[in-house]
C-alpha cells in the first residue's frame, strides 16, 4: 500500500539501534538515524496534516527544509515546539509528536468539507466573504481561528538554555555538500581560518542520497569522509553540522543556529549545556555552497498524500532504507529523476516514468531504466492524481511537444505513489538577504546566483545552476582558487575529477496541462502550505495584481514556514505565463531572513530574565527583605516601594509612613541616586557650563540644587551637588538618569571643552546613602555621630560635612526632598546595611519608620518638588517649572541651553507650565495623565489645556493633591479647571504647587 | 551590527560596546547670544543625514569611554576608519575643503 523498509548499502540509519516513538498517540518503531518523516513513512503513515485553507489531507512531500506540509508539534508542556518539519526532526528514543492541524480531528476535518466547495474560495475569500456586518467579524474569527492555523506556542517558561558565540574568521562556507566540502578544503589548505556549516546532521549534501558518482575514483561518501578527515586534521578549520546559516547581513555578518541537543531524548539532555547556540559569524569571505532544492511539477490533485518530490523518494530510499511505495509513478521534465526511478526499480519497486519531453532523457539513461524493467511514457503528463487520503492512481494525458497543451488522452495508471520532478531551484536565499539579486537561467530553468558573486561573497556549485557534479566541482575549484590567489595564497592543485555524463535538456514546463481552462479541472497546488493553486494565481492576475510582490500578498504564495522553497519558481512561472511575460521579467519576490524558522530562545540566547534587563540591588537589600518591603523597579534598581505592616495595603502603609516622617522621623534608602565625582582645577567652571545655575560662589561644605538643560533649553536632569573642596564636587543625578548624565558630561568635556582640566568618576555603586527625614532626624544623627556639630546654626540646610557616623567615615548632607529637616548619610557601600541598621537602632526611640518610593513621591509632591521624567517630558523649560531662580542668566559662559531659553517660542506665551491642583472634592484623587479642559461642556475634539503629572492622597493634609502642566498655568491660580478621565469630568482649582510649608520653616528647622 | 575600531584601545570590537553619539564636527556657535534664531536652531536641530559617507561620533561606553570620530557609509555600513576627534577633524576639514 505505501512505505516499507528496504536494506540499502550505505544507508544512514543504524539498524542495531531501534527506537520507539509516538505520533498522534500511536506507538511506532524506527531506527536511530531516521528523521520523524522517514520513520513515519517506514511505518506506512501518510496522513500528517490538514491543509491551511481547505482542510485537505496532506502528507510528506519533501525530505528537508523545503517541506511544506508535514508540520508537527514536538513534545508537550514546557518542552513543546510547534510547527517543526517532520523531515528535519531527528528521531530519538521516546520522541512524542502530533499533527498540528485537523479540527475536530485529523481524520475528520471540518474545513475538509469547505474544501469540497474549494472553487468558491478564491484568493481573498475571507476578506470578500466575511466583510459584513463588521460586528459579526469577532464571531467569524472565533471559528476561523479554531479551524485555521498550525501548532500551538508553548505557554510555560522554556526550561532549556541557549547561548551566543561570536566568530571572526577568514572564510565561512555555507553548505557541506560536495562543493562546500571542496571549498573548505581549499581554504583550509591555504591556512585560512575557515568555518564550514551545514544544516543537516551529516555532511555530504546530495551525496548522502546519490550513490553512483565517483570522485577521484572514490564513491561519493568515501570522498566525503576523506574530506572530513582532512578538515579535522587542519587546526584552522572548524566544521559544524546541524547548523543552519539563516541570515546574511551587511558586511558579511552571518547568523547561524546550531542544534546542540534537539536530537537527544529529553531525559538525556545535559542541563548544563545549551539546547541551541546562535553563531554570529563575521567572515572576510563568505562562500555560499547552499546547493539546490528539487521542486515538484504542478498538476491536478498533486497534494494527495503519497505525492512527493522525486528527490524525496530517492533520499528516503538511499539514506533511510525506506521505499515510499510499491507501485510508483515518476513524473519528470528532466534527466535527474531517472536516477530515483532506477534506484527504486532496482529495489524491486514497480516503477513507471512519465516524461513531459517527447524525446525523454539521454539515451543511456532510458536504456538503464528499460533494463531495470521501468515502463517509460514519453511525452506524457499527469492530468490528475486519484485518491483521497492516499494516492490510488493517476490519469495521464499526451502532451504537445512544443506548446504546453494536451493533444490526447493517456493511460489511467494504478499506482500508490507519485514522485514528481520539475527541476532544481538554486538555494539563493542568503545571497539575496542583503540586496543581492538572482538571475534567471533559461537553460537550467532556475533563478541562480551569478558566477561572480558579489562583495566578498562567492557562489559555488548548484547555487550557480550547475546541477552536474563534474561541473559543480570544476566551478567550485576555479572560483575558490581565484579567490585564494587574490589573497596571495598560491596554487590550489587540481579540481577533483568526476566523469561527465551526457544530459538531455529539461523541458520548460511547470504546470502540466490537463486540457481544461485553468480553474475548471482538478485543483493543482503551487504552494501547499498556503493552499495556493495555479488557478488562484490566474485569478490574482485577472484582478489586476501585476507585480509578483502583490500576487504573493494577495494569494499568500511563498509565505509560511517553508517560505516557498518548493513553490516560488512554479508560482513565478505561472504568473509569467498569465501575464504573457518571460519569467526573468517577472522576477522574484524578496528573500528575507530567516531561511528557516529560528527559535526565540536561540535569538535571545543568554539575554533572558535578569541578564536581559540587569537587576540592581542596594547594599541594604537584605534589610529591606527582612522588613518585608514591597519593591518597584526604578532604572534597573529594585527599590523598596513601601513597607506594609500586617494587614496594610499600599495606601494604608503610605499614609502611615508619611505621617510618621512628618511628625517624627522616617528613613529611606537613597543609594540608587546617581553619583558622579567631579574633580579638577576646572571642575567649578565645568559645572557652570553644564548646569543652568551658578556655581562660582559655592563654598566647600555647601550643597546646591542644580538643573541640567539640554541645548534646546529643556530640563533633562536635576540633583544636588556638594562642594567638597574648591576643585572637588559630589554630584547627584536622578536614579534613572545616572548613566545618561555621566555620558553627557564626558561628551561635552571631550568634544567641546577638552581644555578644561576635570575628571568624572561614577560613584553610584560606591556610596550607600541613608536619608534620615523628619523633625527628629537631628536627634537620631546626634546619637550616631559625635564629631559633627549638628546645631541648627552650625550645620545649616544645604550644608555638607565629613565625619564619623556609627564609627564609619561618612559624608553627611543636610538636604531635603521632603521639605522636612533631613540628612543624607553617605558611607562606603560595603557598610550600607550596617549603617541602615545602626540608624534604625538609634531611631527606635522615635519610632523611626522606613519608607519607600511611594511615600517619597507623596512627600515631595506636598512640597511641589518635581521628578524629572514624571512632571517633565523633555518640553519643559525652567521657566515652565517656575524655576527661573535656578537659572543664572548672568553667568559669563553661555551654559548649555541658555540661548534656547531666549528663542521666541521658548520665551513666548501659551506654554504649558507647572501648577498645583486641588480637586474640589478632597476625597477624589485625580488620574495621572488625565487631560485638563476649561469647561465641562467641551465637545470632542476639546481644546486640551494640559495634563495631570502627579496625583496623590496626602495624609498630612487630609485631602487629595495633584501637580499638573497647564497652558499659561503661572497666570491661572484660582481658576477652576476640569480634569477628564474615564468618561468623567472632575472640577479642580488651580493653586501653587507647594502644598505644605510654603515658607520652608520645616526644612530650615 | 558594526565592528568598530576604537582609536584609543586600538582594537576592533562589536558595536555592543559602543554608543552612538551623533554627527561629528558640529561647531557650537562661539557666542551663542550673537547667533540669530535661525542659526541657533540650525545648530540645535538640523543634521546632515546624507546618503553616503557620514562623519559621526561614537563613544566606547563599555571600554575606555572616549568619544571618537568614525567615517561610515550610510548605505553600505562600511566604515572607512576611526580617529581621535582631533585627527579626524583634520581629515574632515580637508574633505570639506
Amino acid at each position: 500500500m505505501s512505505g516499507y523498509r528496504i536494506h540499502r548499502p550505505g544507508e544512514r540509519i543504524n539498524r542495531q539501534k531501534p527506537v520507539s516513538f509516538q505520533f498522534d498517540n500511536v506507538q511506532y518503531k524506527a531506527f536511530s538515524g531516521d528523521t520523524l518523516a522517514s520513520a513515519l513513512l517506514a511505518n506506512g503513515v501518510r496522513l500528517i496534516g490538514r491543509s491551511f485553507k481547505y482542510g485537505r489531507p496532506r502528507g510528506i512531500v519533501g525530505f528537508g527544509a523545503e517541506e511544506p506540509n508535514a508540520l508537527i508539534q514536538l513534545e508537550t508542556g514546557a518542552h513543546t515546539v510547534p510547527d517543526l518539519k517532520a523531515t528535519q526532526v531527528e528521531l530519538y528514543q521516546g520522541l512524542l509528536a502530533g499533527s498540528t492541524t485537523g479540527y475536530p480531528s485529523l481524520d475528520f476535518d471540518l474545513k475538509g468539507l469547505l474544501g469540497k466547495f474549494g472553487r468558491f474560495m478564491p484568493p481573498g475569500f475571507y476578506y470578500k466573504t466575511f466583510m459584513e456586518p463588521v460586528k459579526a467579524w469577532p464571531v467569524y474569527e472565533k471559528y476561523i481561528r479554531k479551524a485555521a492555523g498550525y501548532g500551538h506556542a508553548p505557554v510555560l517558561p522554556d526550561p532549556e538554555s541557549y547561548d551566543h558565540l561570536h566568530h571572526h574568521i577568514d572564510v565561512l562556507v555555507v553548505g557541506g555538500g560536495a562543493a562546500g566540502l571542496w571549498a573548505a578544503t581549499l581554504a583550509g589548505r591555504a591556512g585560512l581560518k575557515t568555518l564550514l556549516v551545514d544544516e543537516q546532521s551529516e555532511m555530504g549534501g546530495w551525496l548522502l542520497t546519490e550513490r553512483r558518482s565517483r570522485i577521484d575514483g572514490l564513491s561519493g561518501m568515501d570522498w566525503v569522509n576523506q574530506r572530513l578527515a582532512e578538515l579535522a586534521s587542519l587546526p584552522n578549520v572548524s566544521v559544524l553540522p546541524r547548523t543552519t546559516a539563516f541570515a546574511l547581513h551587511d558586511l558579511n555578518l552571518v547568523q547561524a543556529v546550531e542544534l546542540l541537543q534537539d536530537h537527544l531524548p529529553l531525559t538525556e539532555r545535559n542541563a548544563a549545556l545549551p539546547r541551541q547556540r546562535l553563531h554570529k559569524i563575521r567572515a572576510h569571505q563568505v562562500i555560499l555552497a547552499s546547493g539546490a532544492i528539487e521542486r515538484p511539477l504542478v498538476f491536478g490533485y498533486n497534494d494527495v498524500p503519497g505525492v512527493m518530490t522525486a528527490a524525496a523518494g530517492h533520499s528516503y530510499l538511499n539514506r533511510y532504507g525506506v521505499a515510499v511505495g510499491r507501485e510508483v509513478l515518476v513524473q519528470t521534465q528532466n534527466d535527474a529523476a531517472y536516477e530515483a526511478a532506477l534506484d527504486l526499480a532496482q529495489c524491486g519497486v514497480k516503477v513507471m516514468l512519465a516524461d513531459a519531453r517527447q524525446g525523454g532523457a539521454a539515451a543511456w539513461r532510458q536504456q538503464a531504466l528499460k533494463s531495470a524493467g521501468v515502463e517509460l511514457l514519453l511525452g506524457h503528463g499527469i492530468a490528475k492524481v486519484l485518491g483521497d487520503k492516499s494516492v490510488s492512481g493517476a490519469q495521464l494525458v499526451k502532451l504537445d511537444g512544443r506548446n504546453n497543451q494536451v493533444v490526447g488522452s493517456g493511460p489511467r495508471l494504478s499506482v500508490d505513489t507519485v514522485l514528481s520532478s520539475g527541476g532544481l531551484t538554486s538555494t539563493v536565499h542568503l545571497f539575496c538577504h542583503n540586496g543581492g539579486r538572482p538571475v534567471w537561467n533559461q537553460q537550467q530553468l532556475s533563478f541562480v546566483c551569478p558566477d561572480e558573486g558579489r562583495d566578498n561573497i562567492a557562489c559555488v556549485g548548484a547555487i550557480t545552476g550547475r546541477w552536474e557534479l563534474s561541473e559543480a566541482l570544476g566551478q567550485t575549484h576555479a572560483a575558490v582558487a581565484a579567490l585564494l590567489l587574490g589573497h596571495g595564497r598560491g596554487s590550489s592543485g587540481n579540481a577533483p575529477s568526476v566523469a561527465s555524463e551526457e544530459v538531455a535538456a529539461p523541458r520548460a514546463i511547470f504546470r502540466l496541462p490537463d486540457g481544461k481552462p485553468e480553474g475548471h479541472g482538478a485543483k493543482a497546488f503551487v504552494d501547499y502550505q498556503n493552499d495556493v493553486a495555479a488557478a488562484d494565481i490566474h485569478t490574482a492576475i485577472r484582478e489586476n495584481y501585476r507585480s509578483i510582490e502583490h500576487v504573493k500578498r494577495y494569494t499568500a504564495l511563498g509565505f509560511g514556514t517553508d517560505q516557498g522553497k518548493l513553490s516560488n519558481i512554479n508560482g513565478f512561472a505561472i504568473a509569467a505565463e498569465a501575464l504573457g511575460k518571460p519569467i526573468a521579467e517577472v522576477g522574484t519576490t524578496t528573500y528575507r531572513p530567516s531561511y528557516t524558522p529560528v527559535t526565540f530562545g536561540a535569538l535571545a540566547g543568554p539575554h533572558v530574565g535578569e541578564t536581559f534587563d540587569v537587576r540592581r540591588y542596594t547594599a541594604m537589600h537584605a534589610s529591606h527583605d527582612a522588613r518585608k518591603a514591597e519593591y518597584e523597579v526604578v532604572g534597573q534598581w529594585l527599590r523598596p516601594w513601601y513597607f506594609p505592616k500586617p494587614g496594610e495595603d499600599l495606601h494604608a502603609a503610605v499614609n502611615r509612613e508619611c505621617l510618621a516622617t512628618r511628625n517624627s522621623v522616617g528613613v529611606m534608602d537613597a543609594s540608587t541616586l546617581g553619583k558622579i565625582d567631579v574633580k579638577g582645577p576646572d571642575a567649578r567652571e565645568f559645572l557652570n557650563r553644564i548646569y543652568s545655575n551658578a556655581w562660582s560662589k559655592l563654598d566647600p561644605g555647601k550643597c546646591r540644587y542644580g538643573l541640567m538643560l539640554d541645548e534646546n533649553g529643556m530640563v533633562m536632569d536635576d540633583g544636588v551637588t556638594a562642594c567638597l573642596a574648591d576643585d572637588h564636587f559630589h554630584m547627584t543625578t536622578t536614579t534613572g538618569g545616572a548613566a545618561r548624565v555621566y555620558s553627557w558630561l564626558e561628551r561635552w568635556h571631550q568634544t567641546e571643552w577638552p581644555e578644561l582640566k576635570v575628571r568624572f568618576t561614577t560613584t553610584t555603586d560606591h556610596w550607600a546613602t541613608v536619608a534620615v527625614v523628619g523633625p527628629n532626624s537631628r536627634q537620631v544623627l546626634q546619637k550616631l555621630c559625635t564629631d559633627i556639630d549638628f546645631d541648627k546654626d552650625a550645620f545649616k540646610f544645604m550644608d555638607g560635612r565629613s565625619g564619623t557616623v556609627a564609627g564609619l567615615p561618612a559624608r553627611v548632607f543636610r538636604i531635603s526632598f521632603s521639605g522636612e529637616l533631613a540628612y543624607e548619610i553617605n558611607v562606603d557601600a560595603n557598610y550600607g546595611r550596617y549603617m541602615w541598621e545602626e540608624v534604625m537602632k538609634a531611631g527606635a526611640a522615635f519610632n523611626i519608620t522606613p519608607y519607600g518610593t511611594e511615600t517619597m513621591h507623596v512627600l515631595r509632591a506636598e512640597k511641589g518638588f518635581i521628578i524629572v521624567g514624571q512632571d517633565t517630558d523633555g518640553s519643559m523649560s525652567p521657566n515652565d517649572l517656575a524655576m527661573s531662580w535656578a537659572v543664572g542668566m548672568k553667568k559669563p559662559f553661555s551654559f548649555l541651553g541658555k540661548r534656547s531659553l531666549l528663542r521666541s517660542h521658548t520665551a513666548g506665551e501659551g506654554r504649558k507650565q507647572l501648577v498645583g491642583l486641588l480637586p474640589l472634592d478632597p476625597k477624589v484623587v485625580l488620574a495621572e495623565g488625565a487631560q485638563i479642559l476649561s469647561n465641562t461642556d467641551d465637545t470632542v475634539p476639546a481644546a486640551m489645556q494640559g495634563h495631570v503629572t502627579s496625583s496623590y492622597h496626602s495624609a498630612f493634609l487630609g485631602r487629595s493633591i495633584a501637580m499638573a502642566v497647564l497652558k499659561d498655568g503661572s497666570k491661572r491660580e484660582g481658576d477652576t479647571v476640569f480634569v477628564w478621565a474615564h468618561g468623567k469630568s472632575v472640577p479642580a482649582q488651580v493653586v501653587s504647587s507647594v502644598f505644605v510649608d510654603k515658607e520652608g520653616v520645616r526644612q530650615h528647622a | 551590527m558594526l565592528v568598530i575600531t576604537c582609536p584609543y584601545c586600538q582594537e576592533a570590537r562589536e558595536e555592543e560596546e559602543f554608543s552612538y553619539a551623533g554627527e561629528a564636527y558640529i561647531a557650537r556657535p562661539a557666542v551663542p547670544e550673537e547667533a540669530d534664531d535661525a542659526t541657533w536652531g540650525d545648530y540645535v536641530f538640523h543634521r546632515k543625514n546624507p546618503r553616503g559617507w557620514h562623519w559621526e561620533q561614537w563613544q566606547h561606553v563599555a571600554g575606555c569611554r572616549k568619544v571618537f570620530a568614525v567615517k561610515r557609509h550610510t548605505v553600505t555600513y562600511e566604515i572607512a576608519g576611526s580617529w581621535t576627534l582631533a585627527d579626524g577633524k583634520a581629515l574632515y576639514l580637508k574633505e570639506q575643503a
